[in-house]
């Protein structure tokens, strides 16, 4: 028979000084997709907006996490005005003091604006002290009013406390232990999983079985079991470290499966078997040429796995398992709107609920974008 | 055969000015831009060029089945002679509905098709049975034993042993070359006018490519089919075709029958590619040839010869000036290049 | 087949054993016991219970061994005589608890799980084929929202909106007239009233993830060259949609089913204990609590079993459902 030939592979000259993606490296490719996601990039300034508010918690919070007033129970949100009662408008805008009275048929407290009292709204201000950043002495909040006059932008629970404190302090909780519980469980994942699938043989087989078997665990009873085992009265920061480990140690399992899974396959790679045959030694073959493989996959999982731990965060909570009083977190903050009376009279009491969905679904469409962005065959 | 004897052969498909825009991110993109040709009853047409010229999608469009997305004129004309009632009277393919009745009665009935991935396009969830006899009960009987019987005798005309217990195994169980058997099988069982094949034996390997075509060739003869060979191979060609259309950037470079073609090519780009295939007898030492440079994507492209940056013979100010159009060189070949146009007087 | 089925349930028996070594573990691990949580409510309404009651009741229940001892009593009966233990809360043995409760839990469970399918499949396949319209847009919207709302939030407010629309929040799964009444058509269209909310509820997460597992891989499925070997065919979209990307899809959704059930067992505790239905999560989150171990310990055993179960029924459907699996086992 005759020679069959075949054409169509000509020599690909590329013309000189041109930006052609094919020659980017790893990372700069996943940006570039990265940025053509409009809906992750968004997310990632949300997100980016979120975790400053917990970081200055603190200085951004009119009140602190103790401050409650009696005088205040279940108080409406206030509105920020710029015209007053007499149609006066005012460039700084103010709020009106709350006065409380009886609704004369339910004999139900209800509270109204008193338009004789009004305060403006003032930056600055010298507040209650607190440890700027967990490290500094301040006493400067962002905003507030001269006292004795109160500002309650998103209401007050049931003790008289401000919402919208308790909510950039508990965003502190709330944001912080799906991160710590992540970062922990990333970093035993890659650890086991990469022990698993780089040296295979017997110690592969034990690690299999007991991922095996805490997998087989149903999530959310063995959270309710571990979290009733922690003791009702010990410290809040005890209490955080308790709750981040019991979320890291179920939560690492499904990463080093994806961490053994990529080093069984990448391993058999012939550019690793080559640098092998060539006496490089396993530390370098791991980082140089197996983690670069990967890497991005597990940043995408790892990323997917946050929105879980903050719902499991919140479900916790909400049934007095997680983090306690005197410190809260949005899941504790939602407690009270168990009941639907509170969401019927005292509907601003779901707004926690605002901010957990928003924090979810913020990191929901970050992982999607990422995921999009390291998988290279995705346009 | 003279060129003179393939012109009088009647026309089965008349395609002209077939133009396919797709809608991109930077701008549209021009991915077949109007292209003419013919297939003769009974004769073979080679469609060739790199990848990415446009000869998949020019083949899927005969039967508007190229994604929603391709933006499709022109008008591909079907002068079926078995058609009762509408014979000898041309149908525009490009004009029906493409989820209609009609066009549907056409696919796989007077055009079949065959493809490069035989592993893909069958699906991995039926046995190779249930798809061969999906396409006889659509077009042939509605009765499944006859339908079975007709697809172990296209099975067995393949060349395919122990049909009754091929037919109830599924494709992973077949190996490349027998699945492009049961994919030929497949499209012939309905006894079809045109049999499009694109890019039939890319995926084989090169013996099996060699069994495949002899056995195109046979059923070619028994059936009197016609066939629109797209293919990037040139040796595939010269075996196979009786005329060549070569196809660059959406265009149709040149087209001649297809002794023309190896013995008197006139394009630029029809002597590169000549050059850069490998000769029995060859000088040895001596490299082949290979063009120069990188198909360009024609998105946004001003009318100008799309060969014009690889061109070795380019007149700059002429051919990047203008759009080409086709010259007739003799009464079967035309070519699309500003050498043998009049107006320039290249030779 | 058979003897790919028989080797992963051979499997799982290592795994059970283990598990209900680690299950008595972490109900052992709370501080202090049933006794001393008996004796702490006891005290709370007015009762004295002295360090020899203690002692006598912790006796009495067998508390007083070691835990060792404990577990292999445990265990030995479970194997032995097929007991599970007393439940101390309830005063009866710990099976007639889980009995009392398994019906509408099964209930419950199975609409949910059949509510998931039937409402993610056909939306999943419109989004993919309807990809980036409005309707796409809209269901995936909804389903990130789904996902992204606490289960018992989203109890509370539908509740909420129960009440506002119809007057009545539909807590429980019966109207106070049925709850001890004899079973009845009014009985029945009562319990199918009261499972709407539960139901969306349990269901959502599960439907919400499945919608865009069933888009994604209908996408694919869509992209895939036998879809135009189809086409090239003859046969009418309507027909290659079915036939073909379809039950493609549905393949790694139908292997889901088993994990799913697990899922929907436990992931309804939250919303139970919220909307105070009669079935099991609460009871056995109660137990949990108030250190009714061998009730916990049942519970948590059932899970772990249940979860395993899951994923052998997940693993076998799938080896069943792919040819290319099924196949190999052709003529063993």
């Amino acid at each position: 028979m005759k020679l069959l030939p075949v054409f169509g592979k000509s020599t690909v000259v590329k013309p000189a000084g041109s930006n052609d993606v094919n020659y980017s490296s790893q990372w700069r490719l996943m940006y570039l997709r990265f940025k053509k996601h409009k809906l992750a990039r968004v997310s990632l300034f949300v997100l980016a907006l979120l975790y400053m508010g917990a970081l200055f918690a603190q200085f951004l919070a009119p009140y602190g996490l103790q401050n409650y007033d009696s005088k205040y129970v279940n108080a409406p949100p206030m509105k920020l005005r710029f015209v007053d009662a007499e149609g006066k408008f005012h460039i700084r805008p103010f709020v009106y003091e709350l006065k409380s009275a009886r609704d004369p048929e339910t004999m139900r407290k209800i509270f109204t604006s008193d338009t004789e009292k009004r305060y403006p709204l003032q930056f600055f201000v010298k507040g209650e002290s607190y440890k700027f950043l967990g490290l500094v002495p301040a006493t400067t909040r962002l905003i507030g009013v001269e006292v004795p006059g109160r500002i309650f932008l998103l209401g007050t629970d049931a003790l008289g406390r401000d919402l919208l404190s308790r909510i950039l302090l508990g965003s502190q909780v709330s944001l912080s232990i799906p991160l710590v519980g992540v970062g922990i469980s990333f970093v035993l994942g890659l650890i086991i999983g990469g022990v698993s699938g780089y040296f295979g043989g017997w110690l592969d087989s034990v690690i299999q079985r007991i991922i095996e078997i805490i997998r087989s665990f149903p999530t959310l009873p063995l959270w309710m079991a571990l979290s009733a085992a922690i003791p009702p009265r010990i410290p809040v920061v005890r209490m955080y470290i308790y709750i981040v480990i019991i979320f890291a140690f179920i939560e690492w399992t499904g990463l080093a499966r994806v961490v053994r899974g990529k080093f069984i396959s990448l391993k058999n790679e012939d550019y690793v078997v080559a640098a092998k045959i060539a006496g490089v030694g396993d530390a370098k073959i791991i980082v140089k040429h197996l983690l670069p493989g990967f890497i991005s996959y597990l940043v995408v999982a790892t990323t997917l796995a946050i929105p879980g731990m903050i719902l499991a965060e919140t479900a916790m909570s909400f049934l007095g398992l997680g983090i306690r009083s005197p410190a809260t977190s949005w899941g504790v903050l939602l407690q009270e709107a168990q009941q639907i009376d509170n969401i019927a009279l005292y509907p601003w009491k779901i707004i926690p609920l605002g901010t957990v969905i928003l924090t979810v679904l913020t990191f929901n469409f970050l992982g999607d974008g990422l995921r999009d962005a390291a998988d290279p065959y995705k346009r | 055969m003279t060129a003179e004897a393939v012109q009088t052969q009647q026309p089965l498909l008349r395609v002209r000015d077939l133009k396919i825009r797709i809608q991109m991110d930077n701008g549209v993109m021009n991915a077949v831009d109007g292209v003419d040709f013919e297939i003769r009853k009974g004769k073979t047409l080679g469609l060739v060029g790199e990848s990415g010229c446009g000869k998949s999608l020019t083949s899927r469009a005969l039967l508007s089945i190229n994604p929603k997305e391709c933006e499709t004129s022109g008008t591909v004309a079907y002068l079926s002679s078995s058609e009762p009632g509408a014979a000898g009277k041309p149908l525009n393919l490009l004009s029906l509905d493409p989820n209609g009745r009609q066009i549907r009665s056409i696919r796989g009935r007077k055009i079949a098709m065959i493809f490069q991935e035989p592993m893909t396009a069958f699906s991995p969830m039926y046995t190779i049975g249930n798809q061969i006899t999906e396409a006889i009960l659509i077009h042939r009987t509605r009765n499944k034993k006859e339908a079975k019987k007709i697809a172990l005798e296209m099975l067995s005309k393949v060349g395919i042993s122990d049909q009754e217990k091929r037919f109830d195994q599924y494709p992973h169980e077949f190996s490349g070359g027998m699945r492009q058997r049961a994919m030929i099988s497949m499209a012939l069982s309905c006894n079809p006018e045109l049999l499009i094949a694109d890019e039939p034996t890319t995926a084989l390997d090169v013996t099996i490519q060699a069994q495949v075509l002899e056995l195109m060739k046979t059923l070619q003869q028994e059936f009197g089919m016609a066939i629109l060979l797209v293919t990037h191979d040139l040796g595939i060609i010269a075996e196979m075709c009786d005329e060549v259309a070569v196809m660059y950037l959406g265009k149709i470079v040149e087209q001649a029958p297809v002794k023309e073609i190896f013995h008197n090519p006139k394009h630029p780009y029809t002597k590169g590619l000549l050059r850069s295939m490998p000769r029995l007898g060859g000088n040895k030492s001596k490299r082949l040839d290979s063009i120069e440079g990188a198909v360009p994507i024609p998105v946004n492209m001003p009318p100008m010869c799309g060969f014009y940056e690889r061109c070795k013979d380019r007149m700059e100010g002429i051919c990047n000036a203008q759009s080409v159009p086709a010259t007739q060189i003799s009464g079967s070949h035309t070519v699309r290049c500003f050498l043998y146009s009049d107006q320039h007087g290249g030779e | 087949m058979l003897q790919y089925t028989l080797k992963r349930i051979l499997l799982v028996i290592p795994v059970v054993v283990f598990i209900s070594v680690i299950v008595f573990y972490i109900i052992q691990l709370p501080p202090g016991d049933y006794v001393s949580n008996y004796a702490a409510e006891m005290s709370v309404a007015g009762e004295v219970f002295t360090q020899e009651d203690m002692d006598a009741m912790r006796a009495d229940l067998g508390l007083d061994r070691p835990v060792y001892e404990q577990y292999f009593i445990w265990i030995k009966d479970i194997v032995v005589h097929g007991d599970f233990g007393f439940s101390f809360n309830y005063n009866k043995p710990v099976l007639a608890v889980i009995e009392q409760y398994m019906g509408l839990t099964l209930t419950v469970s199975l609409v949910t799980m059949a509510f998931q399918y039937l409402v993610a499949i056909p939306i999943g396949i419109y989004c993919a084929v309807k990809q980036y319209s409005i309707g796409d847009y809209f269901f995936s919207g909804l389903s990130f929202l789904g996902m992204a709302t606490p289960h018992f939030l989203m109890a509370v407010i539908l509740m909420f909106l129960s009440y506002t629309w119809f007057g009545d929040p539909l807590l429980g799964l019966f109207s106070a007239e049925y709850v001890n009444a004899e079973w009845s058509m009014a009985k029945m269209i009562d319990l199918a009233k009261h499972m709407v909310i539960p139901v969306i509820v349990i269901g959502l997460s599960g439907t919400a993830d499945l919608i865009r597992v069933m888009r994604g891989q209908m996408l694919d499925e869509l992209n895939k060259p036998n879809v135009v070997t189809a086409r090239a065919k003859g046969l009418s979209e309507r027909k290659i949609l079915f036939k073909y990307p379809t039950r493609a899809a549905l393949n790694p959704i139908v292997s889901t089913f088993g994990w799913s059930l697990t899922s929907i067992f436990t992931g309804s505790t939250i919303t139970a204990i919220v909307l105070n239905l009669p079935i099991q999560g609460p009871v056995m989150f109660n137990a949990l609590l108030g250190q009714d171990m061998y009730l916990a310990g049942t519970w948590l055993l059932f899970m772990a079993l249940l979860t395993v179960l899951g994923t052998l029924i997940s693993d076998i459907l799938l080896a069943w459902l792919d040819p290319k699996i099924r196949t190999e086992f052709r003529g063993t």
